[in-house]
């Protein structure tokens, strides 16, 4: 279905009695050239970057729930490429490339809006990491400039300047970084890969693998068995449980991350703003609620759900950051499933087992790379090789040293 | 989530510092052989169960003892708590 000005007219006129479902329900084919598990945000634009950059389309996606039921349609919706490592930044960087283009290239509103992202600093050190930061992130062709308090007070004049124990020094700011609605985005991908002739196939759980002599040939699922020339794994939170039907233990721990809404409140937030001392991160979505996170719970867990400190600790950063949001009212809370990795990146690898191919280990920044994590596994998928900017993105990292630890913690998920 | 502490009783859990999967006390020996494989299992590779889990935590806030809890990841529900002092001195008597 093809969206204008000009379609909403008519449709308005009509009743709006044309909209059709944005994609088919198909029953699964006995084979397909590539299989897909999981139809999460990665999922879904690794089908579609495949069918429109590969011209390879006799692909299914296989996802145990609905569209968008997994972690694509639970994010905070930042989207930002602010990293400071040369194996991350260029890839995060190519993400929001695609970003910018993403409503025009799937002719769908996901409301991408760059309204800004501004990481706070509040000691001299912070602020030295912060430019570090900055120009690592000129350096691979993306936006920063470092603002001072005089700025800030401006732009964001209802911040804690005087805090006496985190006084504002200045901030990082990413004017293209930004927010974008979530699940809008899966439904954006579905809707081209499924125009494409992907077949998306909700309520079918993968429960394992067909592999002979070291080569998997398909998969076993809730719907029968699917046959594949390559199949694909991309479960994000689920991957140790999927992967772990064939033996494989990964670099990954589970854990629960949740999320915040607050009542709708009038527009006071004018980008993403991020805590420097604490854990906290905010915006505003267009219904007027406050979206805003900060920790993982910090404990292995498939449960969906945390726990009350985690909530009195994210709080508390706002707090101390913006005092103003002390009486805002709490609407909704929620949790999902981090594939929180060892060096706190990603994988996106072939496996061990031939025509297996394994993307996952997104932490909780997953959402924003989602475009550039499909596009460089349907490379990596179609041929072979690993693409340019996901080229460090390997499970032998672990083994080599060649660890790509962002905050230098060590082999600790969830202080990553 | 209340913690079952052997020593103390209920504790709250924000009083720990979670260190994941408690194979972290069955370190390799560096001179057994394929030792380097097996300090990568060690270092790197985790089971990460939807189920029962046995884990680390240490009683930060508290009498600084680690204990090793096991838990449902799925349900949260803590199914037992043990000292690891206690756990590893068992093991080596053996
Ligand atoms: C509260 C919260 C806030 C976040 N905030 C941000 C943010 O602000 N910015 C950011 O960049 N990232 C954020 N993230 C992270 C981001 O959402 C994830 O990293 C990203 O969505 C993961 O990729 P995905 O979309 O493919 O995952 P998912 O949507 O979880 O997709 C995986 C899919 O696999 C399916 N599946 C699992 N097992 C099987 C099986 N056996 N067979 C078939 N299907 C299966 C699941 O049902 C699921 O739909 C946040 C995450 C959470 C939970």
């Amino acid at each position: 279905m093809k969206y204008s000005g000009i379609k909403v007219l008519w449709e308005g006129l009509r009743g709006n009695m044309g909209w059709k479902p944005l994609w088919r329900n198909p029953d699964p084919k006995k084979s397909y050239d590539i299989i897909i598990v999981g139809g999460g945000g990665h999922g879904l634009a690794t089908a579609y970057y495949l069918a429109e950059k590969f011209k390879i389309t006799n692909i299914a996606v296989v996802e145990k729930g609905w569209l968008g039921s997994g972690n694509i349609g639970r994010n905070t919706t930042i989207i930002r490429s602010n990293y400071l490592l040369p194996q991350n930044q260029p890839f995060y960087e190519l993400s929001l490339k695609l970003w910018e283009n993403l409503e025009q290239e799937l002719n769908y509103n996901s409301m991408v809006s760059q309204r800004g992202v501004l990481n706070i600093f509040h000691s001299d050190n912070q602020r030295d990491a912060f430019v570090r930061r900055g120009n690592a992130m000129l350096m691979s062709g993306a936006d920063a400039s470092l603002l001072g308090v005089n700025d800030l007070k401006k732009m964001v004049p209802f911040l804690d300047f005087q805090n006496s124990r985190f006084p504002i020094k200045g901030g990082l700011w990413q004017p293209r970084g930004g927010t974008v609605r979530h699940d809008a985005v899966a439904w954006g991908y579905a809707k081209e890969a499924d125009s494409r002739g992907v077949d998306i196939i909700e309520n079918c759980e993968a429960t394992n693998f067909l592999v002979k002599n070291g080569r998997c040939y398909g998969i076993e699922t809730t719907k029968g068995v699917i046959k594949s020339k390559k199949v694909g794994v991309c479960v994000a939170g689920s991957s140790s449980q999927v992967m772990g039907k064939i033996g494989i233990n990964l670099p990954i721990e589970s854990h629960v991350l949740q999320a915040f809404v607050s009542e709708g409140l009038k527009p006071v937030i004018p980008g993403v703003i991020t805590f420097g001392a604490g854990h906290f991160y905010v915006s505003q979505s267009n219904k007027g609620g406050l979206v805003f996170g900060g920790d993982i719970d910090g404990y292995n867990s498939y449960a969906q759900r945390g726990n009350l400190p985690v909530i009195e600790d994210v709080c508390e950063g706002g707090v101390a950051l913006m005092p103003m949001v002390g009486r805002a009212r709490l609407l909704r809370i929620w949790g999902g499933i981090m594939d929180m990795s060892m060096d706190g990146s990603p994988i996106i690898d072939k496996t061990n087992i031939k025509n297996l191919y394994f993307n996952g280990g997104w932490c909780y920044g997953g959402f924003k790379a989602t475009p550039a994590s499909g596009f460089c596994y349907a490379h990596l998928l179609a041929t072979g090789t690993s693409h340019h900017d996901a080229k460090d993105f390997l499970f032998n990292r672990f083994e080599k040293g060649r660890l790509i630890d962002e905050k230098g913690q060590g082999n600790q998920p969830n202080l990553h | 989530m209340l913690i079952d502490h052997p020593l103390l009783g209920l504790r709250d859990s924000s009083e720990f510092i979670y260190m994941g999967d408690a194979k972290l006390l069955n370190r390799p020996n560096w001179k057994s052989k394929n030792s380097k494989t097996k300090f990568i299992d060690y270092g790197y590779l985790r089971k990460n169960p939807g189920g029962v889990h046995k884990e680390l935590w240490y009683h930060e806030q508290g009498d600084r003892s680690w204990l090793v809890v096991t838990r449902n990841t799925v349900t949260h529900e803590i199914l037992k708590v043990e000292l690891a002092r206690y756990l590893k001195r068992k093991e080596n008597a053996k």
